[in-house]
């Protein structure tokens, strides 16, 4: 026993699938520690927030202290935030246009449409809203118009005036912000760092991700157990007893075998019902429909192993069946059972999403899976919103843990079949 | 042809029953959830009603067409005499469309694009691994790792990768539908080129899962079959490399084509789900919108439908697997 341990993890591939699913235990144990709150909290008010710090704005002017800083790039970085990358390209165009009819000592070709000063003097002295390119759309028309009034002021060097209410009625300048007026961010009250942005609820995606994949590795670890449990006990008796046992043991478990269990998973879990659906009663819905893999291969196993002559020993000195099989079967196929459990555990996660994404998956208004964010971010277009952080983590997340598993996995089994070792 | 008959003749028999099980499975997991399975039906699906008569009405026609009021063993029997007329249901989210005629024009969908993409994904899978195993080294280095994680991707995820890079940061392939908006199915040049595009993406996302497993298993197969004892008494005897490994890979090859029987229902199933991704019109589009609306009619329909086609899936390679089988073969001259 402690020999095979010391063996298993000498393997690299069990080692490296083994640290990465260690890692993530520890984050999901350690990250709610340091942000705390309730995961499925709505904090955003709008859909997708980018990733990012989140500084609030009302404190940061009303902060005590002011630093000026004399930054000279801080006035072109101002402007060019300014200006989208669509913007840029609309703005060429639109010389481009000019040009042609009015020729001039101007290069497009050699024009950077990154160098912002250069673009926005070269706009003011050209453009004019009353010149009208009849090549141009009339939307395109407007959506110029628009940058051009986003442009006005610009690279003036307006102060911010802040203004206070009265009781009158009136306003009355309270304070002026300049252009190099800075705060430091230590100093702000309120700072939110949303590492993943929000998704579609205004949720925090990071700690919602946490708190699912707590959620989702439970669901595979239930289902898995279960399925594992069914399958061991099944396998056993099956292999062992024989005759009229196996049969029927191996008639239903080919009978599930190719029947898909996806397909018995969907009936379920509508027939369930939205209202009892928690995610509990997911994970033992996927247990108890994914056993036949376990059956077959432990049955498979103990066939092999029944006429051993330790066994038969045990069996003329008349040990019980129960013992028998846990105490001269199982030890020998242990091996394959921690295999089996370790891809049920993965393959549960998955099935979880898979059926979330149906939207079979648990009732949505109490924990999250990850399953169910890729629902949510699926069924608010976020792939087409170009809300990457809505659902790329997760996809990304789901396949470590699965990748890991199912490392860990073929480490096991370079470690117990020799055959297979490099 | 002894041999051969024995070996369709049990395969045939087993399909049978476990059609014959797929049907009763389909027919009493819903009626075995406690409560009255017409209200809960029904219920689901007229919440957002406001006309009571309508809602009435759907309950009615429910109660009838599952006869609740009568015992299971007449319930069954009126569900296989409407099966056998094709006959699955009204649509509820769809009224008056029948669900036969929904799923009719889905599954040819679904066929087109699964089954090539799963056979091309085996097939590329299988030469992959065995090469990993012949070769061994650096290329087993590379490719292990990455057949471990491409086969662990779930399909949703690979579907939904391929479609930001491919769909809509590069613009090389459209992201959703099966063929063109502006287009109606019809028989025509421009309607096929416009399907072809649209089959790029959930094809890809398809073949490169079952890449991953396929190569994975035929990896450790070649692998046990390159160190068995036949292999090195033919080394003994001088027999040429080339030859060993042809006899080889076709020793590892026949678990495979068991395996790909025993797992085209997973790998089906995994496929519908790319299908919602990439909103193709197919069977997974067809029960996403089912649980969507509550349809239970298209969702009980679509499962038999899959389940159906799955339990044909495996019953044909088990098929071809008995010609290629030697053993079977051997049988036959007996």
């Amino acid at each position: 026993m402690k020999n095979s341990l010391a063996q298993v993890f000498k393997s690299g591939k069990f080692l490296v699938g083994f640290s990465i699913i260690v890692a993530i235990v520890l984050a999901i144990i350690v990250y709610p520690l340091l942000v705390p709150g309730n995961p499925l909290e709505m904090i955003g008010v709008g859909t997708f927030f980018k990733p990012g710090t989140y500084i609030s704005a009302y404190d940061a002017v009303n902060s005590r202290s002011f630093y000026t800083l004399n930054l000279t790039d801080a006035a072109a970085k101002r402007v060019a935030s300014k200006l989208s990358d669509a913007d840029r390209e609309v703005m060429l165009e639109w010389f481009t246009l000019f040009f042609e009819e009015n020729p001039g000592d101007v290069d497009l070709e050699e024009m950077d449409i990154n160098d912002t000063q250069t673009l926005v003097t070269l706009w003011w002295e050209t453009y004019d809203p009353s010149i009208r390119f009849d090549s141009m759309t009339s939307a395109k028309r407007k959506y110029i118009a628009r940058v051009d009034a986003q442009l006005e002021g610009i690279l003036e060097d307006a102060d911010v005036i802040i203004a206070a209410e009265n009781d009158d009625g009136t306003l009355s300048q309270s304070s002026v912000i300049l252009g190099t007026d800075y705060v430091n961010v230590s100093d702000i009250a309120s700072v939110r760092i949303l590492p993943l942005g929000t998704d579609n609820f205004g949720r925090d995606v990071l700690k919602q991700m946490i708190s699912a994949c707590r959620t989702s590795l439970l669901i595979g670890l239930i289902a898995g157990t279960i399925a594992t449990l069914i399958g061991l006990v099944l396998g056993l008796l099956s292999g062992y007893v024989g005759g009229i046992v196996d049969d029927v043991i191996m008639f239903v478990t080919n009978l599930f075998t190719v029947i898909p269990s996806f397909v018995l998973l969907i009936l379920i879990s509508f027939s369930i019902g939205q209202e009892q659906r928690g995610a509990r009663v997911v994970a033992v819905v996927i247990g108890v429909t994914s056993w036949v893999w376990t059956t077959r291969s432990v049955r498979a196993q103990v066939v092999s192993l029944r006429n051993r002559d330790h066994v038969n020993l045990s069996k003329l000195s008349g040990h019980s069946l129960v013992r028998i099989l846990i105490m001269d079967i199982l030890p020998y196929i242990a091996s394959y059972v921690i295999m089996a459990f370790i891809l049920q555990v993965c393959s549960g996660i998955l099935a979880e999403a898979q059926l979330s994404m149906l939207g079979l998956g648990p009732k949505t208004t109490q924990v999250p899976t990850l399953g169910l964010m890729m629902y949510w971010a699926m069924a608010y277009a976020a792939h087409i919103n170009g809300a990457w952080w809505a659902y790329f983590p997760i996809v990304i997340l789901i396949a470590i843990i699965s990748f890991s598993l199912n490392l860990m996995n073929t480490g096991l089994d370079q470690v117990f079949n020799p055959q297979l070792r490099d | 042809m002894k041999g051969y008959r024995r070996y369709f003749g049990k395969k045939i028999i087993w399909f049978l029953i476990t059609m014959f099980f797929a049907v009763v499975l389909n027919f009493l997991l819903p009626r075995l959830m406690p409560g009255d399975p017409v209200a809960g039906i029904t219920g689901r699906a007229v919440s957002g009603m406001s006309d009571a008569s309508v809602a009435q009405t759907i309950y009615n026609q429910y109660a009838e067409r599952f006869g609740t009021n009568k015992p299971m063993y007449i319930q069954f029997f009126t569900y296989l005499k409407n099966l056998a007329h094709g006959d699955l249901g009204v649509s509820f989210s769809q009224y008056p469309r029948t669900v036969a005629d929904i799923l009719g024009a889905s599954i040819v969908w679904t066929l087109v694009l699964q089954f090539p993409a799963i056979i091309v994904g085996w097939i590329i899978g299988n030469v992959l691994g065995a090469l990993a195993a012949y070769i061994r080294k650096g290329f087993d280095k590379v490719l292990l790792p990455l057949s471990l994680f491409l086969s662990g991707l779930p399909a949703f995820g690979m579907a939904i990768t391929l479609l930001v890079v491919f769909g809509i940061n590069l613009k090389w392939l459209p992201t959703s539908g099966g063929y063109s908006f502006s287009l109606l199915p019809h028989f025509s040049f421009t309607f096929i080129k416009s399907v072809l595009y649209h089959y790029w993406l959930p094809f890809l996302s398809i073949v490169l899962i079952a890449i991953g497993g396929q190569a994975i298993g035929m990896r450790s197969m070649s692998i046990y079959e390159l160190n068995a004892d036949y292999v090195k008494y033919s080394r003994f005897l001088g027999i040429k490399d080339r030859k060993i490994v042809g006899y080889v890979f076709r020793n590892a090859m026949l678990p495979q084509i068991t395996g790909l029987a025993l797992s085209i229902g997973t790998m089906v199933s995994g496929a519908l789900i790319a299908e919602i991704i990439f909103s193709y019109p197919g069977l997974g589009s067809s029960i996403y919108k089912g649980v969507f609306a509550s349809d239970y009619p298209l969702i009980s329909g679509s499962t038999l439908i899959i389940t159906v086609m799955v339990l044909v899936a495996s019953f044909a390679i088990d098929i071809v697997y008995g010609f290629i089988d030697p053993r079977v073969k051997a049988a036959q001259n007996e």
